[in-house]
């Protein structure tokens, strides 16, 4: 394993630029030509955008992002499409079946630095293939007010239960309870791609994958 | 009071000379950020400026302790929010420093072209909230377009517009998107476009010369003995960058200047800031020229990367390793060092203790924001009271940096 060299050796020769200056001339100190010159800037831009306006064709939000004119988009009537690491209000996944791939590690409530996430484990019901095996989250809360949407959630799950794909921002409410996120809402959500369902739905009691071991039937 | 009538030497007749108190601040529309100034006026003159910093206090050194050490990288994204990314790449590099670990090359090209971007960010909102300040709107909203830009890239690798929590100790989160250098390069483009319109309007305007010229002078001497670093330095004529001097990640391997000033004056302070831009565009350009597209960006320490998800998924091992590093957090060995690098304001430093836990024992931030304010009372004393807009503006002071 290479080992840090930090700070390396300075640099023989310091690449001092100096700052250019306007020069005191005539021009500069009579003001008018530069101020002209700068309307002309300005009216230059001022056009461009008065021309989208006249012809009445908005820009794109996407194509037209590097041209000059107008960048403003009219949201919500417009919106700009997230990109796709874009974090943004969770989602819990579910396994094949529809039940929810959380165990209730507290794995993701660990990692928050904001502590937003609270989880209530439960044991599943008597008869339940999952019981002794697995636990679930009675309680799965996350309070999208307290949340810095650092994403250290996502990559704190061992199971691909939480994610914060769902390409939605946080959403103004009028009260404050209305940010409290519960564990139905939380799974209702789905991903950008339209799925509900876990990358690592694995090892289900009754799948061939399962090693056939739970708590009563282990070595 | 005194009969009118009375024959008067030239000069009696004035008004009771006590100075007059006034607060600027913590929230004026002129003030860079939440900080409060009381300045002692005598008519226009500012005779005392005490400045009190604090509003953004959030106890950033002792939130540290608390967590992980990794899970202070939100934390330092809000140090300088302007430019989150230099810090992440800040913190990262120095809890490196405490493990002796190395980035492989590509991560250390990733992040020096997301901190030059970062920087580019910060020194377009100084110099164009100085100009906003002093009443020139049109170039600050360019500027604002142009950072906007930035601010698409970095959203685009990171998640998230400002508060990235990007950075990792041994790497970055992830690795570079496919399509990040074409979208750099042709953000860069349109930025140096906007930057030479906003120029165009700013640069040879008497106005604004006027404002910004030999206002607030420092001398060399003086920005030394106040710790000063950063373009504020530079400004000095004094040609210290961290990049330079003590240069980490590739920065000896870019070939790039150090504007430097000769009075230390707003003006000078403003147009190293836009000499940086230049510069920042010119790292990137090499950096992207190269940094290889395969590659990891992260080191594959198991001490302080996470396993990979497939690995967690699947084997116990990589459970147990997931399970470690997210619950007890990687662990720093004991002791202590100092780490520096250049962020958008100077030498943004972090004085790291370990007692060998996951947690960190003591952070000590020193921030290049805090020693710079500390100078404004002597740039604006004697001085008149206008003169307190560009000077403030042009040491940029970022409040969540300063007020540590």
């Amino acid at each position: 394993m290479a080992t840090a060299t930090f700070p390396k050796k300075p640099a023989d020769h310091i690449n001092a630029k100096p700052v250019e200056y306007a020069p005191h001339d005539l021009e500069v100190k009579s003001y008018l030509p530069e101020i002209f010159r700068g309307v002309g800037v300005s009216m230059k831009h001022f056009f461009e955008n008065t021309r989208e306006i006249v012809r009445g064709k908005l820009p794109d939000p996407v194509l037209d992002r590097y041209d000059d004119g107008i960048t403003t988009i009219s949201y919500p009537e417009q919106k700009r499409p997230y990109p796709e690491r874009f974090r943004g209000v969770h989602r819990l996944t579910t396994r094949t079946d529809g039940s929810m791939r959380c165990v209730a590690c507290l794995c993701c409530s660990t990692a928050c630095p904001a502590q937003c996430i609270y989880i209530e484990a439960g044991e599943y019901p008597p008869g339940d293939k999952r019981r002794g095996y697995e636990k679930y989250p009675v309680k799965f809360v996350v309070d999208e007010l307290r949340c810095i949407f650092c994403g250290y959630c996502v990559e704190a799950c061992p199971c691909d239960a939480i994610r914060m794909d769902t390409g939605m921002h946080a959403v103004p409410y009028d009260s404050r309870d209305q940010f409290i996120y519960d564990r139905d809402l939380l799974l209702s959500f789905e991903g950008r791609d339209g799925s509900h369902v876990t990358a690592n739905a694995r090892h289900e009691p009754g799948d061939p994958t399962h090693p056939g071991l739970t708590r009563e039937h282990s070595h | 009071m005194e009969p009118l009538d009375v024959e008067l030497e030239e000069g009696e007749l004035e008004l009771p000379a006590e100075p007059m108190h006034l607060n600027m601040g913590p929230s004026h529309p002129a003030m860079h950020g939440t900080v409060r100034t009381v300045v002692e006026l005598s008519g226009e003159t500012v005779v005392k400026a005490d400045v009190q910093i604090g509003y953004l206090h959030r106890g950033f050194e002792k939130m540290c302790e608390r967590g992980t050490w990794a899970q202070v990288f939100p934390y330092v994204d809000r140090l300088n929010y302007v430019s989150p990314m230099l810090n992440n790449v800040g913190w990262a590099l120095a809890v490196e420093k405490m493990c002796g670990i190395a980035v492989p090359e590509r991560g250390q090209w990733y992040r020096m072209a997301l901190g030059e971007l970062a920087r580019i960010a910060d020194h377009l909102t100084c110099t164009g909230a100085i100009a906003m300040e002093l009443g020139a709107f049109t170039p600050f909203l360019w500027w604002v377009k142009a950072r906007e830009m930035i601010w698409d890239v970095l959203e685009e690798e990171t998640g998230a517009r400002l508060t990235h929590a990007f950075g990792r100790i041994g790497g970055m989160a992830s690795p570079p998107t496919p399509g990040f250098k074409g979208l750099c390069r042709a953000t860069l483009e349109k930025v140096e476009q906007i930057l030479v319109e906003g120029e165009k309007l700013l640069l040879r305007n008497r106005i604004f010369i006027d404002r910004l010229e030999n206002v607030g002078p420092i001398s060399a001497a003086d920005a030394i003995a106040l710790g000063w670093t950063g373009p504020c330095l530079r400004a000095c004529g004094v040609a210290y960058d961290v990049r330079k001097s003590h240069p980490y990640l590739k920065y000896d391997e870019v070939d790039f200047e150090v504007p430097v000033g000769t009075n230390g004056d707003t003006l000078d302070r403003f147009l190293v800031r836009l000499g940086e831009i230049r510069q920042s565009k010119r790292i990137i350009e090499q950096t992207l020229d190269r940094m290889p597209d395969e590659g990891p960006v992260s080191c594959d320490d198991p001490r302080v990367m996470l396993p990979a998800k497939s690995d967690v998924y699947s084997t116990i091992e990589g459970t147990i390793q997931h399970f470690k590093l997210v619950m007890e957090g990687a662990k720093v060995p004991a002791g202590e060092c100092y780490s520096y690098t250049e962020g958008g304001n100077g030498e943004l430093g972090f004085y790291m203790v370990s007692d060998g836990s996951g947690t960190p024992y003591r952070v000590r931030i020193r921030p290049p924001c805090f020693q710079i304010v500390g100078g404004l009372s002597k740039l604006v004393e004697g001085r008149l009271l206008s003169d307190i807009v560009p000077t403030f503006g042009s040491l940029n002071m970022i409040g969540g940096e300063c007020d540590h």
